[in-house]
């Protein structure tokens, strides 16, 4: 009957296939479900518990994964094999590439436009700065993790320290935000040696448990240390930072005075926003100047083969060490700032939750991609707010968008590694070639 | 035999446990010429080359190296990255180390990164651009467009070295370690899994490395054909100690070495050799 038996009889053993396959999604799901749905407990009026059972509505979640596994199944097979010919045409690919390249100007361009657009929107213009603050920290642990190939857990700590030098500074000496901001940056830069000296002798996970344990020691220390950070209380009245000693408020020396316009409170929020874009865009043309620099390649060089690195002559510690430094400096940057716009600072906003969330937006755009961190940070960020609306399934759903994102790019958004010098032609570099480091 | 010797390895012992990898051993390297070590597997050859290149601390020994200008160093007292940065002795490895995600010229960059630290001002001259580092990274793009001419690769310059094609990935690890300006280089067995048109352009290149650049090199080879045509000097060892030295013609004749090689005791080989010719 069929014109092609070949495929006929490759079509037929795929039923029993598909069958099997269902039934046993089925199987696991009535496994896990019998007690999640099939009973249901409750403590009755005197404590005591009751229970009842739901075996409609278990029969029809399984149901629901068996017919479901079968349709997942056939749309599969009606999918075709993956891994013949690219579907995507050659024209549409180069277009593709093409518009890869105008990503990141149009973004900066949109970025620089947002408090022009969106000026009487609080929400986005804050949601906007919170952005930013994320891509700055995902660009300075780009440097340690994405570059350096170190994995660091403890990146928070940098940011904790950055804030509380700045905040302990501005409220007890009474120095402006332009001093601290630089001294919150080195001081952060040097707890970031401090660290390396004993933990760079260690590689991968041991190096990433002891990061993460600096992590909370930190924030330990922080909560602990009652008469110098306020404890658990924060420190509080972290003053505002001013335009070159104008401060921003409805006072009459105020920025709005002088210049004789009406005060709004946005002014403080749009002024904030080009600080944390302008530290933003300082982290990245550094990093950028950096990785061009013998120190950033040695950093890269490092992250690839620490034995052929020493073989070279190379310092490894020193490097390790410099990386550590400047991935920490800019998250102090970024802590100042953060005091700075809060006004209020505590323990609390420097939990391990914070060193995950920067870990995982640096891994999910590629490690050692400035643009993929700054598109992962807007992802992450940006997209944990879109899902707002469904209230307690955002984390479910968010979850499920990351680990489809990391079925479809393993190797996060932008998957390749540009060169640092080239001759003739400037080629990306396959992210199968290129190492993720191990210490 | 003149007395001018780069390297010499002075009762060099190393054990891991209770194993001797090295007993006693003593040999030189003479300046501007190449020494092979050789010897049956599991002779002890790396592990002499790890401790001349500072990857072990040897048990007991002593290993000097004396540069061109008479500044005698000793090497078992340095660790790794300051033999390589202050002896100026580099390495290839047996297994390439080449740094696969980084492109040709990338990985010649990073042989030079000491030199080009300096010309960046530690980073800082190099972050605001100034001219003095803008020259210094040129000549250094320069040194490493010569070393990819001189092993032929020039045209892959911007290719992954992860990419290149085995041989290739050889020649570049022996460009790189030349990127540093060594005094001695030390190449683990350069010649593994090349083909015999590739071992032959491999023996150019060594000839031409000692020619032109006057660099001492210490090499380990299990390729006779390599060994016999570019040495001048081989030291034979079996289970860690020393059984022979001399010029390949010398070492070729020795029934010790044979004996070595073929796994028996000195009268069955004297009798395969004599069977043979």
């Amino acid at each position: 009957m069929s014109a092609n038996p070949a495929a006929q009889t490759s079509r037929a053993p795929s039923a029993a296939f598909i069958l099997k396959k269902s039934l046993i999604s089925a199987l696991v799901a009535l496994v896990l479900f019998s007690l999640m749905i099939g009973v249901r407990t409750e403590a009755g009026p005197d404590g005591q518990l009751t229970y009842w059972t739901r075996f409609g509505d278990l029969a029809v979640m399984v149901a629901a994964v068996f017919g479901g596994s079968i349709l997942i199944e056939l749309f599969r097979q009606w999918w075709g094999p993956v891994d013949t010919a690219r579907v995507v045409p050659a024209p549409v690919q180069n277009a593709l590439a093409f518009g890869g390249r105008l990503v990141a100007p149009v973004l900066l361009v949109f970025t620089f436009l947002v408090p022009v657009l969106f000026y009487n929107e609080r929400y986005i213009l804050d949601l906007a700065i919170l952005v930013l603050t994320y891509v700055m920290l995902g660009w300075g642990l780009n440097v340690v993790v994405g570059l350096a190939g170190l994995l660091d857990l403890g990146y928070v700590a940098f940011y904790a320290v950055g804030a509380y030098s700045y905040a302990l500074l501005a409220t007890n000496f009474g120095l402006s935000f332009w001093i601290c901001l630089p001294l919150a940056g080195i001081l952060a830069a040097f707890w970031g040696v401090l660290l390396g000296f004993p933990v760079l002798r260690l590689r991968g996970d041991y190096l990433a448990i002891v990061t993460l344990a600096f992590g909370e020691i930190i924030r330990l220390v922080l909560i602990n240390w009652q008469s110098l950070t306020g404890g658990p209380n924060g420190v509080t009245g972290i003053p505002r930072p001013t335009l070159f000693g104008i401060p921003l408020t409805p006072a009459d020396d105020g920025l709005a005075a002088m210049l004789g316009i009406e005060f709004s409170p946005t002014h403080r929020i749009v002024f904030l926003f080009y600080i944390i874009l302008a530290l933003a865009l300082l982290t990245n043309w550094v990093t950028i100047r950096l990785r061009r620099l013998p120190i950033g390649r040695a950093w890269e060089a490092l992250r690839e083969d620490e034995v052929a690195c020493r073989a070279l002559g190379i310092n490894t510690t020193t490097t390790k060490l410099t990386a550590f430094a400047t991935g920490a400096m800019f998250g102090g940057l970024a802590g100042a700032f953060f005091a700075t716009r809060q006004g209020f600072i505590s323990p609390e906003s420097f939990t391990f939750h914070e060193s995950a969330l920067v870990l995982a937006i640096v891994v999910l755009g590629g490690m050692g991609s400035q643009l993929g961190v700054a598109l992962a940070a807007l992802a992450m960020i940006g997209g944990f707010e879109l899902f707002r609306g469904l209230d307690q399934y955002r984390m479910l759903v968010f979850g499920m968008a990351m680990v489809l994102l990391m079925i479809w790019r393993p190797r996060g958004l932008i998957g390749h590694r540009a060169p640092t010098v080239f001759l003739q032609r400037k080629e990306a570099i396959s992210s199968d070639l290129v190492k993720e480091g191990h210490g | 035999m003149s007395g001018d010797h780069i390297l010499s390895v002075d009762r060099l012992s190393m054990r891991f446990g209770g194993i001797v990898a090295v007993n006693d051993l003593s040999f030189n390297a003479e300046r501007r010429k190449i020494t092979a070590l050789i010897g049956p597997n599991g002779a002890g050859k790396t592990t002499v080359f790890n401790c001349i290149t500072g990857f072990y601390k040897p048990t007991s020994g002593a290993i000097g190296l004396t540069h061109d200008d008479g500044h005698a160093i000793r090497l078992e007292r340095l660790n790794d990255f300051r033999i390589a940065k202050l002896a100026k002795v580099a390495r290839t490895f047996q297994n390439i180390r080449l740094f696969p995600g980084m492109t040709a010229l990338e990985n010649l960059m990073v042989a030079q990164h000491n030199a080009l630290m300096r010309a960046s001002g530690l980073t800082f001259l190099g972050l605001i651009g100034a001219p003095s580092w803008r020259t210094a990274e040129q000549a250094a793009i320069d040194l490493a467009t010569t070393w990819l001419d001189r092993i032929g690769l020039l045209d892959r310059a911007d290719d992954a070295a992860g990419n290149l094609p085995y041989g290739d990935q050889r020649r570049l690890e022996i460009a790189r370690a030349m990127c540093t300006e060594p005094a001695l280089l030390c190449l683990d067995e350069p010649a593994a899994g090349l083909n015999a048109r590739e071992s032959a352009a491999l023996s150019e290149l060594l000839l031409s490395i000692r020619a032109d650049q006057g660099t001492s090199i210490l090499l380990i080879e299990h390729d006779m054909s390599v060994v016999m045509e570019i040495s001048d000097h081989v030291v034979v060892m079996d289970h860690g100690v020393k059984i022979a030295e001399g010029t390949p013609k010398h070492i070729r004749d020795d029934p010790k070495v044979i004996a070595a090689y073929l796994g028996t005791d000195e009268e069955e080989a004297i009798a395969v050799m004599e069977s043979g010719t």
